[in-house]
């Protein structure tokens, strides 16, 4: 604090260094964004975030200008309410006017700033945007009309995810972000994370449905519908209901699934404990065969498809472990109908998941038995809330129910997957009693946890010195891959999570996502795993079960049937 | 065998990403129009994504993504043009030939351009295929024009 500024008549104090808009928001003051994204460098473009300073000409950007010392600034004065009116009725007039139809309809950041700028009538006419639904991706819908421009979607694909699938096309009033040479998204470079959607302030990026897919099926008495949702889930679907970030609603899920008329709940946590039982026993096997290594991680589908692309040259080095969505389908359709006696195709298997990768996944073709999808179809967190409000269930009044045996019970190690570092600590757990016949000690690994995008750490198994590496963010993995490309080999076992933070900060979680509920959801999955039990997968009794009567050992005949997967080299373009 | 782009990147030792429009135009120069291999593999040669080499070049009105056809027809849009009714002729023009412009026929015949004034404001409107100008064009005589070039394949 060593610059003294004034705004509207008060006076505060502000960081060197510091733009406006950090000034105002450090003072509990706001201005209006569109472009602007925390962390990133400022652009400037949309100027929603005007304000006047005095003795400048022309309104300044809070967003980019940096504050100086005995600056004087108007945020709310008449010309800047004008000028940011101006703004958001331009963006309108070529605007389309469906917002009644639109997924976005509640959540639109246009519509908010219409609304809080008292917008209520059409000023300014414009021609509409012309533009064709792009449904070609199994994940991710484009709707181009809907489009802004903001250019937020550009910048998270290129900065904070290396891709790039996406890019501004064409000149002036005939700007679109677009896809190289025009194609549909599933033939671009997109890895279908989501973070797109996610940053997206109005409905022309979202997710590709699958809700009136589940309700027919739910109609369908020859049919067993079975539900399981992934670790993260629980303590992301609060906001959705109005309750703080990082709420768990494990028991009142449970108990909406089967309103909705799920005839088995299960939980995606219980076949998280089943990779980590698959994917420890790969590590120690490659450790103490001299196999590939450092070894990485495949639970997260975006991550894979990412490899596939862009790091085919390391495709050796990824765990040949399916993700747990895959692996719970996998054993949904065999143990699970065998012990019920239900025929593998009459079964229809839902996944809810934080994701939107997830989607793309289940549709591989790698993931089929003699035919038959493991899974059918994946929800988002998103997708799960409209659907409890589609059956008109209130949440808040229904008592906890527990999941259903066996596939659901897990250890609270399965749990943890849900937050970037969690599958490394679930994973060094299992691999240090595998190693040394013992338990780790607390059962943490500090090193590992937290939100920032690359973590590592030394871990002391028995007598080897484990190196781990946990990065977040596939821009984040590229830098490190790029290190090992280069030599650097004293790292054993490196997590990578395409969305910042991991699972919790996933592209299908809720609408509004920021930091603060993404640490909220972080602390909850770790106060869960602190209040446990069982905090080892090893120790999942139904784990040990499934073992002794159906798959034999881990990385055994049947466990490579079921529950491993291979990749393919993609020609990046 | 070295592809066209290669011999083209050869030129561009150690090159960065503020070579790519001089590159883009040689390339385009070469081969005509910019195919979607030759931007991955400048793409690949610059590190840069093909998506952001497409947004580049769709900024600027000098490259194309169509291969020519064997008569690039130019459609002036300038002002005496358009006070003359050429919005009406590049209509007419989209329908007769099927494609939009920046587009190439099927039979690879014929390619359409939008092109400002091309200084033969006492022709309008005027269109210019493979340097031959048609001048005072009206829609009823496109249909004749066209001919005259398919004629000439026969």
């Amino acid at each position: 604090m060593n610059l003294t500024i004034e705004v509207n008549n008060n006076i505060i104090t502000a960081d060197q260094g510091d733009t406006i808009l950090e000034a105002l928001n450090k003072n509990g003051m706001s201005v209006p964004t569109l472009c602007h994204m925390k962390g990133l460098f400022p652009t400037g473009a949309c100027r929603m975030c005007v304000v006047e300073v005095e003795g400048r000409r022309n309104l300044v950007t809070a967003c980019s200008e940096p504050v100086m010392n005995g600056m004087k600034i108007k945020t709310h004065s008449l010309r800047v309410i004008e000028s940011r009116k101006t703004i958001v009725e331009l963006l309108l007039s070529n605007h389309p006017d469906d917002c009644l139809y639109c997924e976005r309809n509640g959540s639109c950041e246009l519509q908010g700033l219409s609304e809080d700028l008292n917008i209520r009538e059409r000023r300014i006419s414009g021609q509409k945007n012309k533009f064709k639904l792009d449904v070609s991706s199994a994940s991710i819908v484009r709707d181009p009309e809907k489009c802004i421009l903001c250019g937020r979607c550009v910048r998270v694909c290129e900065e904070i995810e290396g891709v790039s699938a996406i890019e501004f096309v064409g000149r002036g009033s005939k700007t679109f972000i677009g896809t190289s040479f025009n194609h549909g998204l599933n033939l671009s470079t997109c890895v279908n994370c989501g973070q797109c959607i996610m940053v997206c302030p109005t409905g022309a990026l979202k997710e590709k449905g699958h809700i009136w897919e589940v309700k027919d099926m739910l109609g369908k008495p020859e049919k067993t519908v079975v539900v399981h949702y992934a670790p993260s889930i629980s303590v992301s679907l609060a906001e959705e209901f109005g309750l703080p970030s990082g709420y768990n609603m494990i028991g009142l899920m449970n108990a909406a699934l089967r309103r909705m008329g799920f005839n088995y709940v299960f939980d995606t946590s219980f076949s998280a404990d089943l990779t980590i039982m698959e994917e420890a026993s790969e590590l120690v096997h490659r450790v103490q065969n001299g196999g590939k290594l450092p070894m990485i991680t495949s639970c997260c589908p975006g991550w894979i498809k990412y490899a596939e692309e862009f790091q085919s040259d390391l495709l050796e080095n990824l765990s040949s472990c399916k993700s747990p969505q895959q692996m719970m389908g996998a054993i949904i359709k065999s143990y699970f109908a065998e012990t019920e006696n239900i025929a593998p195709e009459n079964i229809y298997s839902v996944s809810i998941m934080p994701c939107t990768a997830k989607k793309f996944e289940q549709q591989r073709e790698e993931m089929t038995q003699n035919g038959i999808s493991d899974v059918d179809a994946v929800l988002t967190t998103r997708e799960l809330a409209r659907l409890i409000r589609l059956y008109g269930i209130d949440i808040n009044k229904l008592e906890p129910e527990l999941a259903d045996s066996p596939l659901g019970t897990r250890s609270s190690a399965g749990k943890i997957f849900g937050t970037s570092g969690g599958v490394m600590e679930a994973a060094i757990r299992s691999a240090h009693y595998f190693i040394t016949g013992k338990e780790l000690v607390k059962f943490q690994v500090k090193g590992v946890r937290g939100l920032e995008g690359r973590k590592e750490a030394k871990v002391k198994v028995g007598e080897l010195e484990v190196g781990v590496a946990v990065v977040s963010g596939l821009k984040n993995a590229e830098i490190l891959m790029d290190e090992i490309r280069n030599g650097r080999n004293d790292l054993h076992f490196i997590e990578v999570m395409a969305c910042p933070g991991g699972c919790i900060n996933g592209g299908g979680q809720p609408i509004g996502t920021d930091e603060d509920a993404v640490k909220a959801r972080m602390m909850s999955l770790y106060d869960i795993d602190e209040k446990d039990a069982i905090k080892v997968s090893h120790k999942n009794p139904y784990i040990t079960e499934l073992y002794d009567k159906f798959l034999g050992k881990p990385l055994g005949h049947k466990s490579h049937e079921l529950l491993h997967t291979h990749y393919q080299i993609r020609d990046v373009n | 065998m070295k592809t066209t782009v290669q011999e083209i990147l050869d030129q561009y030792p150690g090159a960065g990403r503020d070579s790519l429009i001089p590159i883009l135009q040689q390339v385009q120069e070469k081969i005509g129009f910019l195919s979607e291999e030759s931007v991955i593999e400048v793409g690949k040669y610059l590190k840069m994504p093909a998506s952001k080499i497409f947004g580049v070049a769709t900024f600027y009105n000098q490259f194309r993504f169509n291969q020519p056809g064997k008569y690039h027809v130019q459609v002036c849009r300038g002002t005496a043009c358009h006070v003359l009714g050429s919005a009406t002729v590049l209509d007419e023009i989209e329908k007769q030939l099927k494609v939009k412009a920046g587009q190439t026929t099927k039979d690879k015949l014929f390619s359409l351009e939008v092109v400002a004034c091309i200084g033969a404001c006492g022709l309008a409107p005027v269109i210019n295929i493979n340097g031959e100008f048609h001048a005072k064009v009206t829609i009823d005589s496109i249909q004749s024009i066209f001919d005259s070039y398919r004629n000439r394949e026969e």
